[in-house]
């Protein structure tokens, strides 16, 4: 089996979300960027495959060399090769047209990526792709076997979970249930040793059509101060709660 | 040309994300000075649409579309929106919603904006408003491609009444096996509680409450609210409460009318997740807890003091509405 994990290369949570050049830009400035949690928690099941069921698991990104370190991390807890497509990304769409290029022409049966980017939160790419290819896709997924050809699929669904049944070629978009997060692996030396002699290849991305660009970014309004209530008064919390909120 | 919205149901029913996207879509076309249809599958009664401005309404009967399938209800939008010659098409950001939308964007030709928070800007260039860096930041889109696909984030437009009388028709969509590669085995669901993604309100427990015993109290406040009950990452991560409850950044997010965190401190991650509900409520003995700067009212005090109290208050506010 052939694994394509697919790496968006994100701001840490923690990071201040600030905008520049008049508010078209994402501001970089002093951001710590990581790999997207989601695609994390697909990255430590492709690692599964390869243990248990040989798998080769090969990790992608599309961006510019900047996204290079977050590949080596990915390398490091243990993909075998990465491959990076030279673009900045802009749209799902877009991200979605290089992947597929690359997913058919190096004959990846299996796609895992993070049901979305904890950035920008589009939650479009596995699913584009998966359609631009013909291949079938499961979306929200939180655990994935397979056996041969023939994979056996949970995904969340609203109040409950339902599983499914499909054959290879699947694109998953991701999400914790795939591994639990205290399976997520931390690399160490030694992994991190080895990702420097890994190969990471870079590709020349295919022509594309943008149709969906950012005009400019807003932060949202500054809310105002925690109104503080008394425990002993919580009849005040109930009154603004009814009047001045109008949630109850 | 038309707005059209799918109006997805569960037995049966209109869920609240189906009624405000019928509500939204109806606001875009008014907009846009056209009409909006609605496609439903296998819905009995679809007077629930008319209520919210559904001009016209296209009712699929098929029994192969008793179950959910992202593909096929692709597909039937597809159709549904080449016959009703739609230029947008709107769709609900359920994990129905947002499975099939990126397969419908393709069949489409569309450009597809998800996390839309507001009515378009412009139509002419067609401009809109999206939710970004979980709720950090909106984004506004310019969408240049002839279709535009848009999914409505949860509870960002609210419901607007606006009484019509539709017109329904049937509509039989061609679907074909390859629709159906992907079989749906089981499901599992719990049924007859409140679910976290549908909920008006949210009541959300913490490490703070020191164990599992102690969550009748939250259960409780959940009961006398008509809410869901949710928790923190640790509480899940420590087997407490099922990992379903779990909200923020990588659990599920929430973005209720009303979220009430209790003995939950508000790390980043889970401010994450709970950051797009409307009024938050913290209740902790840690004055200093961050979570207090994100929230709209607070309580400094002892949850097992507090909680207690507020639903007794809470059920005599009731008695007398």
């Amino acid at each position: 089996m052939k694994i394509l994990v697919c790496i968006s290369h994100v701001p840490d949570t923690t990071s201040k979300i600030n905008f520049s050049e008049d508010n078209t830009k994402f501001d970089t400035n002093g951001v710590q960027f990581v790999i997207n949690p989601l695609d994390e928690f697909a990255l430590t099941r492709a690692m599964w495959f390869k243990e248990k069921q040989g798998a080769s698991v090969t990790v992608i990104s599309i961006g510019l060399a900047n996204t290079e370190p977050t590949l080596r991390k990915a390398l490091a807890i243990g993909a075998d090769e990465a491959i990076r497509v030279n673009v900045e990304p802009t749209d799902g769409y877009q991200v979605a047209t290089q992947l597929a290029e690359v997913a058919k022409n190096e004959g990846f049966d299996l796609v895992l990526s993070g049901k979305e980017s904890l950035d920008y939160n589009g939650g479009m790419v596995p699913g584009m792709m998966a359609e631009i290819l013909g291949y079938n896709f499961i979306n929200a997924c939180i655990s994935l076997d397979i056996e041969g050809s023939s994979c056996t699929v949970s995904r969340e669904i609203d109040g409950g979970k339902e599983v499914l049944n499909c054959d290879l070629p699947l694109i998953i978009g991701g999400q914790k249930g795939l591994v639990e997060e205290k399976d997520l692996r931390i690399p160490n030396m030694r992994g991190i040793m080895m990702a420097r002699k890994k190969p990471l290849k870079i590709i020349e991305p295919v022509s594309f059509e943008l149709t969906t660009s950012t005009l400019k970014y807003e932060k949202p309004k500054a809310k105002g101060a925690c109104k503080i209530i008394d425990q002993n008064n919580l009849d005040e919390l109930i009154q603004l709660l009814h009047n001045e909120a109008k949630v109850i | 040309m038309s707005v059209l919205v799918f109006a997805d149901n569960s037995e049966g029913i209109f869920k609240k994300t189906a009624l405000e996207i019928v509500s939204y879509g109806k606001r875009v076309a008014e907009q846009a000075g056209s009409t909006v249809v609605v496609l439903t599958i296998n819905a009995d009664d679809t007077s629930a649409l008319s209520d919210y401005g559904a001009d016209k309404i296209l009712a699929i009967k098929d029994s192969r579309l008793d179950k959910f399938n992202a593909k096929a209800y692709a597909d039937c939008i597809q159709q549904a929106s080449i016959q009703e010659n739609a230029d947008i098409v709107v769709v609900d950001s359920t994990n129905n919603g947002l499975y099939l939308a990126p397969i419908l964007a393709i069949n489409l030709k569309a450009g597809y904006a998800s996390n839309v928070v507001d009515l378009p800007d412009a139509l002419e260039p067609f401009t809109i408003k999206r939710n970004a860096f979980s709720s950090k930041g909106f984004n506004y889109s310019q969408m240049d491609s002839e279709k535009k696909l848009l999914s409505l984030a949860r509870n960002s437009f609210g419901l607007k009444e606006q009484k019509v009388v539709s017109d329904v028709q049937e509509f039989t969509p061609e679907l074909d096996n390859a629709d159906f590669q992907i079989k749906s085995v089981a499901i599992e669901q719990t049924s007859g509680k409140v679910t976290i993604a549908d909920a008006d309100i949210v009541v959300s427990g913490g490490r703070g409450l020191k164990g599992p015993e102690n969550w009748g109290m939250i259960e409780e406040l959940a009961e006398v609210l008509g809410a869901a009950t949710a928790c923190s990452k640790p509480v899940s991560d420590l087997g407490w409460r099922p990992h379903g409850e779990h909200v923020g950044q990588t659990g599920k997010p929430v973005s209720s009318n009303l979220y009430i965190a209790i003995g939950i401190s508000g790390a980043i991650q889970h401010l994450a997740g709970v950051n797009s509900s409307k009024t938050k409520v913290v209740i902790n003995n840690d004055s200093e807890a961050p979570f207090f700067k994100a929230a709209d009212y607070g309580v400094v005090g002892d949850a097992f003091e507090v909680v207690p109290e507020f639903i007794k208050k809470l059920k005599e506010f009731k008695s007398t509405l």
